[in-house]
């Protein structure tokens, strides 16, 4: 098992730099005695403002069994459950990529 | 520790456990494709654990990028977490110190997720519950991406058993939970526009901190509700998350 140190370091670097987000947010808001109304609108928005992030770009760039395979997993998710959005996507992409599609 | 909250922990963190399986399995499988050993690929995912950036970075490493630029763009996809740790601020302030750091060293997107629904929907935040829930994913993750880094060879390509497609489809389910907040599609919308801006023009990871950006100004402008939101109604309006 090769351990090289300078790949080391730069995990360690790249731990510490995590570390920091995961924690900074809150040492910021505990330093400020009160949230402001609008402050607290804009971090109930966080989280799907970021995560829509990831998947919006993966739409776009994909290729179209990507973007089937989204559309479809959007409409198993408002309709069946989470779960299942994984195995329909999945499903869609192994068809269309195995099946002879385009 | 309060033995049944730690146990729902486990329970609930399980899914989330089974569905980032693949994606430790990746990552250990792309990392040694990339130049890693075996024993770095599991050394970051023990100590990074942030399953988005540790692609980026393995990413950068096969590009031979210089060390500080890897480190920054790290930051700028976990940047997020900044805005994590300050929602969750209100649930947590209970906890004592030690559990404070465990807390924020396994904040990943799930599991804030889970989080903020059980504090929004009134439920009791206790560090037994959270640590159980995180746990359930953390040791899995580093197993994953060993047993990755050992089958990488076999892989061959990720996209020929689909394997693509599984990373944006978890993350669009866990936007579709949010989908009962004030001002849900507007900031979705934007944040989706803005990123795939930002994708383009600025170009990755730039693209997640832009884009969430964008949403997050949006919510902080549009008018706000008319009161404050009330915890019992949102948990009664709250569906069971299955994430």
């Amino acid at each position: 098992m090769e351990f090289d140190l300078h790949m080391a370091l730069v995990i360690i670097a790249a731990a510490v730099a995590t570390f920091a987000t995961r924690i900074g947010g809150y040492i910021l808001i505990t330093r400020m005695k009160s949230i402001p109304p609008r402050m607290e609108a804009a971090l109930n928005a966080v989280p799907a403002a970021v995560l829509t992030t990831l998947v919006a770009p993966a739409f776009f760039i994909g290729g179209w069994e990507s973007k089937l395979a989204l559309v479809v997993a959007l409409f198993v998710g408002l309709r069946i459950s989470h779960t299942w959005m994984l195995v329909a996507a999945w499903i869609v992409v192994m068809i269309w990529r195995h099946a002879g599609g385009l | 520790m309060n033995r049944a909250d730690f146990i729902e922990g486990l329970r609930g963190g399980f899914a989330v456990a089974l569905a980032s399986a693949p994606f430790g399995a990746l990552f250990g499988a792309l990392a040694v494709e990339n130049g890693m050993s075996l024993s770095e690929a599991a050394f970051m995912s023990a100590t990074v654990y942030a399953g988005a950036s540790q692609m980026v970075g393995i990413e950068l490493f096969g590009h031979h990028v210089q060390a500080w630029l890897i480190v920054l763009s790290i930051l700028a996809v976990n940047f997020r977490h900044v805005l994590y740790s300050a929602a969750l601020a209100r649930y947590i302030g209970h906890f004592t110190p030690v559990q404070k750091f465990f807390t924020f060293f396994l904040l990943v997107d799930p599991q804030f997720a889970a989080a903020v629904k059980r504090g929004e929907a009134g439920r009791p935040l206790t560090f037994a519950w959270y640590f159980g829930f995180a746990i359930i994913i953390y040791i899995p993750w580093i197993l994953t991406s060993i047993a990755g880094g050992l089958l990488g060879g076999f892989i061959g390509d990720p996209k020929a058993i689909g394997l693509d497609i599984l990373l944006p489809a978890y993350f669009l389910g866990i936007v579709l939970g949010f989908r009962k907040r004030d001002n849900f599609l507007p900031v979705a919308l934007v944040s989706a526009v803005a990123s795939v801006f930002a994708y383009r023009y600025v170009g990755s990871p730039w693209h997640v901190s832009l884009g969430a950006a964008a949403g997050i100004v949006l919510a902080a402008l549009l008018p706000l509700p008319p009161q404050e939101p009330d915890l019992e109604a949102d948990a009664l309006q709250s569906e069971v998350h299955e994430v």
